[in-house]
């Protein structure tokens, strides 16, 4: 964690090659250093923040007036930034009888805040910091058992934003609630600057506060990590599995085992939750795998694993294979080492995988890792838990297309068979999800939002399609997004256009495009529009629509000319609308 | 650089005040980023252009840090030049 002198410098570097991204910061409490830590981690975080500060405590005043200056900027992201120190003078001031609707009459206020934001601005989403306990000690301990004390509402409050945010999906909430409950107060705030300054977070404080919001924003910029390759011998047990043996590695409820057993869990529940595991480890293999095998008290089994790589090779190369297996970014991949030489040996030559240096003694491992917020996310869906499963079917497809000599005989034996839907309500989670991760191929790279899908869901003049596909080895899910914009009648522009790299090769794009001829056949439309907007990482799909046979205009601007088109062979099925979901 | 901070060591002198100077000036250079800052007892945030409101919660509490000492907020309030903060820190050392 970089400290705030460290962070302040940062603002002299340059920052032009990065993303720019518009911020806007309300604050009750005076934000210059928390702007100046914010702008100076975004630095790390490879982002350039165009920030937008109210004047301080003016949160209201910005949102309710139109023409403020707040909405004029029109920013990605709105930070609303309350402290429990002022608002417990706000508090104070309430009469007692009221009190104890406190804490719903402010998130009511954040309720209408975000309607007021997003009617100005509907890109706009809302990162609301929830509010750290503060015990007046005007009840003691009692106070949690009095409606009307301000812990009471405070907590309350927290719990209320975050009722609030399931349904409003573009507000996210910066838990400062759990950062002063790691820290404690005493670190937190520092009483001097809060007098004589205005300010509630101390020098200390700010740049944990900063990182926790850039790590959301990073997330929302598609930014996140989707792997963990763990180490074996004294990372995910203590000992050395092949002088130990399995019988003699700690693991377990026992002293020390029990704290491999707790980081074993912790990775288990982030596979859970969608994150990609893998091993990388100096053994060999057959070794490597017998405690997963046979020992009973083991949290973590093979089957958890989408790649296992045990040998004696250069772990770099090791996690080079990894990331060709499972094509995804290095910089979406955290490597989980105990000993230093091998951290390093990754950190210089992958220096995009994330190496957190972990403490020494095994015992600090979890705890460590917990505070380093590595896994930040803007979405869940439940499909994430099956992701494991996708990846080691695609190591078996691997395997047998190695065996098919030419390409048209591995297409047609994998039979695979395609579902074509509008955007429903059990598809726009990982729709939108969807458009927040795919970089590589994704022709503009447009982020959407729930809230934005499910508006383009009901919009008169779009037309969202999600593919899903299947093959005899297994079920992909949703692979493929489209979103088409009708234009004057006579052109259906392409406004997005992506797919996961899991599919690529398989011909989909082919039968995507038949699919979009239909569409625009059906609403007599001749003309399909659509554009490449280059990015670091799409350079997948610079000649896609080359390839399709859509004609150039100018620059990235492409357009087919549906008298023109004939339909291209693949080898993909049509598969009837399942009626769930429609 | 560490400051003697134990008792015996400790005088308020002209040399004390001297080492207290020189290394205030490392910190002032390091917040304010401007390599040519020189302090002297009578230097005020005027005097120099990076020294606002908001850096000065910044040289405060990197102040406190190296001398591992808390001032008070009226204390910090009531400076008017360089040679009252060496005052401050040298009453919380002695």
């Amino acid at each position: 964690m970089s400290d705030f002198s460290h962070l302040r410098k940062n603002l002299k570097k340059d920052y032009s090659k990065f993303t720019e991204i518009k911020v806007a910061v309300l604050g009750d409490s005076a934000t210059q250093l928390l702007v100046t830590a914010l702008k100076g981690q975004a630095y790390e975080n490879q982002l350039n923040l165009d920030v937008f500060e109210a004047d301080y405590d003016q949160i209201p005043l910005q949102i309710n007036n139109s023409s403020s200056d707040f909405h004029a900027f029109q920013s990605d992201y709105a930070l609303i930034f309350q402290s429990s120190q002022k608002l417990l003078s706000q508090f104070n001031k309430t009469e007692i009888g009221r009190r104890k609707y406190w804490a719903e009459i402010q998130v009511n206020q954040i309720k209408e805040y975000y309607d007021k934001i997003k009617s100005h601005s509907s890109k706009t989403r809302l990162i609301v910091f929830n509010l750290p306990i503060v015990n007046d000690s005007i009840f003691g301990n009692y106070s949690n058992k009095v409606e009307i004390s301000f812990s009471f509402q405070l907590r309350k409050f927290n719990y209320l934003l975050s009722v609030l945010s399931v349904d409003l999906t573009d507000i996210h909430i910066c838990d400062l609630a759990s950062m002063q409950s790691n820290l404690g107060l005493e670190k937190f705030l520092n009483t001097s600057m809060y007098y004589n300054n205005s300010m509630v977070l101390s020098l200390d404080v700010l740049p944990i506060v900063a990182k926790n919001t850039l790590d959301i924003i990073s997330a929302g910029e598609g930014k996140f990590k989707k792997c963990l390759i763990l180490d074996l011998d004294n990372t995910m047990w203590g000992g050395v599995i092949g002088d130990d043996g399995v019988e003699n590695i700690q693991i377990g409820s026992l002293g020390i085992g029990s704290a491999f057993s707790e980081l074993q869990t912790w990775a288990k529940e982030l596979n859970n939750r969608g994150i990609i595991l893998a091993v990388c480890s100096k053994n060999t293999e057959s070794i490597a795998k017998e405690p997963f095998e046979t020992h009973p008290d083991m949290v973590l089994r093979l089957y958890d694993f989408a790649v296992f790589v045990a040998n004696w090779e250069n772990k770099a190369d090791n996690i080079r294979y990894i990331q060709r297996v499972l094509n995804i970014g290095f910089d979406s991949m955290v490597f989980l080492d105990d000993n230093p030489f091998e951290r390093n040996i990754v950190r210089e030559n992958l220096p995009d995988v994330t190496v957190p240096e972990l403490p020494e003694d095994p015992v600090e491992y979890l705890t460590y890792l917990r505070g380093q917020n590595l896994f930040e996310t803007m979405s869940f869906s439940f499909e994430d838990k099956e992701r494991t499963k996708k990846y080691q079917v695609e190591a078996k497809r691997v395997e047998i297309k190695e065996k098919h000599t030419d390409e048209e005989s591995f297409l047609r034996s994998l039979e695979m068979k395609c579902a074509v839907a509008n955007f429903t309500t059990f598809n726009i989670p990982r729709v939108a999800q969807l458009t927040q991760r795919s970089n590589q191929f994704n022709l503009r790279t447009k982020r959407y939002s729930e809230e934005e899908i499910q508006r383009i869901q009901k919009s008169e003049n779009h037309i969202g399609l999600a593919f899903s596909l299947e093959d005899k080895f297994g079920d992909y899910g949703l692979i493929s997004v489209v979103i088409l914009e009708k234009r004057n009648h006579n052109e259906l522009f392409i406004d997005t256009w992506l797919m996961s790299c899991r599919v690529l090769k398989r011909g989909v794009e082919k039968f995507v495009l038949s699919t979009i001829v239909e569409q625009a056949n059906e609403l007599d439309i001749k003309l399909i529009s659509g554009e490449y907007i280059p990015t670091v990482k799409n350079d997948l799909v610079r000649n896609h629509f080359s390839d399709l046979e859509f004609k150039s205009h100018d620059f990235d601007l492409w357009s087919l000319n549906l008298n023109e088109f004939s339909d291209k062979q693949t080898f993909i099925q049509k598969q009837q609308n399942d009626e769930r979901f429609n | 650089m560490n400051f003697p901070t134990n008792k015996h060591l400790f005088k308020n002198s002209k040399m004390t005040r001297d080492l207290i100077k020189v290394e205030l000036d490392i910190v002032f250079r390091d917040v304010l980023d401007d390599d040519s800052i020189s302090l002297s007892d009578s230097t005020v945030a005027e005097d120099i252009e990076e020294w606002d409101s908001i850096n000065h919660i910044q040289l405060v509490v990197q102040i406190e840090k190296r001398y591992k000492i808390r001032f008070k907020a009226a204390e910090i309030q009531s400076w008017e030049n360089i040679g009252e903060i060496i005052d401050s820190i040298i009453r919380k050392l002695e």
